[in-house]
């Protein structure tokens, strides 16, 4: 399926991404964030459907909108927040943080003004949309009884992922 | 209209990434410090399709999902210390977060 309209869209989603990165950080109030952050993150989710990846998009909404956030909702709700809200939100070295962030994002800007011509001009290969989840499938699990090249990382994951809900429950145990 | 190639990804990612910078040097609160990680992560993760669409292959997507595990991981343990800390020290400042051990 040709894409219509995709620079319209492009510049939609990413101006809604910035412009909800810019109040995640400048918000008083963290449930605030958090929902700008959410905004963010759906977004993202529309610009990798844009880039042909449906699977990476649906992992985005599902894992990171829904479970992630939540996540950081029910923290949000645990720790004390009326007493934060009234209290300085930025440290007092703030604007030597701003300064060394703009010089990255001017590094940024200088690497990819040199390296432009990589980009322009190039032929665009053709992703799949339809089989997408598939072929993600056969590299993380392996087709037809071989492993796919990422099948031991993704078992490294998953004990990573119970590494982390343990600690995250010694962590969050009054007693241990 | 002008076509949107990678490049153009590539500078939405990079401002994602400075704003979550902005935000881990610059916040008090240790909450929107986690979420600025997770800006971090998300600016990558938009890097590493796009480059997957450049390239015409999969193995970005893969990366995003593997470092998508990684957030998921970091965002439990984070906030399981937080949880731990503001129980001991009824606070969430950054600024006062310099022990290991009181």
């Amino acid at each position: 399926m040709t894409p219509v309209a995709t620079p319209l869209f492009f510049y939609m989603l990413s101006g809604i991404a910035i412009l909800g990165g810019l109040l995640v950080i400048t918000r008083r109030n963290a449930v605030h964030s958090a929902l700008a952050l959410i905004v963010t993150l759906l977004a993202v989710a529309g610009l990798y459907l844009m880039l042909y990846a449906p699977f990476v998009a649906g992992v985005q909404i599902i894992v990171y909108a829904g479970g992630i956030m939540v996540l950081f909702l029910f923290v949000i709700m645990l720790v004390n927040l009326e007493r934060t809200v009234k209290q300085r939100q930025f440290n007092r070295i703030w604007p030597v943080g701003l300064v060394a962030s703009c010089a990255l994002l001017a590094l940024f800007l200088s690497v990819y003004e040199k390296g432009k011509s990589l980009f322009e001009g190039r032929p665009v290969p053709t992703l799949t949309e339809a089989s997408n989840t598939q072929q993600v499938g056969v590299l993380l699990y392996g087709n037809a009884g071989q492993i796919g090249p990422y099948t031991f990382a993704f078992e490294i994951a998953s004990l990573l992922l119970l590494v982390a809900i343990l600690g995250a429950v010694i962590m969050a145990k009054k007693r241990i | 209209m002008l076509d949107i190639t990678t490049l153009h990804y590539l500078v939405v990612a990079a401002a994602l990434f400075v704003l979550g910078v902005i935000g881990v040097l610059t916040r008090r609160n240790v909450v929107i410090v986690l979420m600025s990680i997770e800006l971090i992560l998300n600016a990558v993760n938009l890097n590493l399709v796009a480059f997957s669409r450049m390239w015409g292959n999969l193995h970005g997507q893969v990366f995003s999902i593997f470092i998508v595990v990684d957030a998921a991981a970091e965002a439990a343990v984070g906030l399981g210390i937080l949880i731990a800390f503001f129980r001991n020290k009824e606070t969430i400042n950054v600024d006062e977060i310099d022990l290991l051990k009181w």
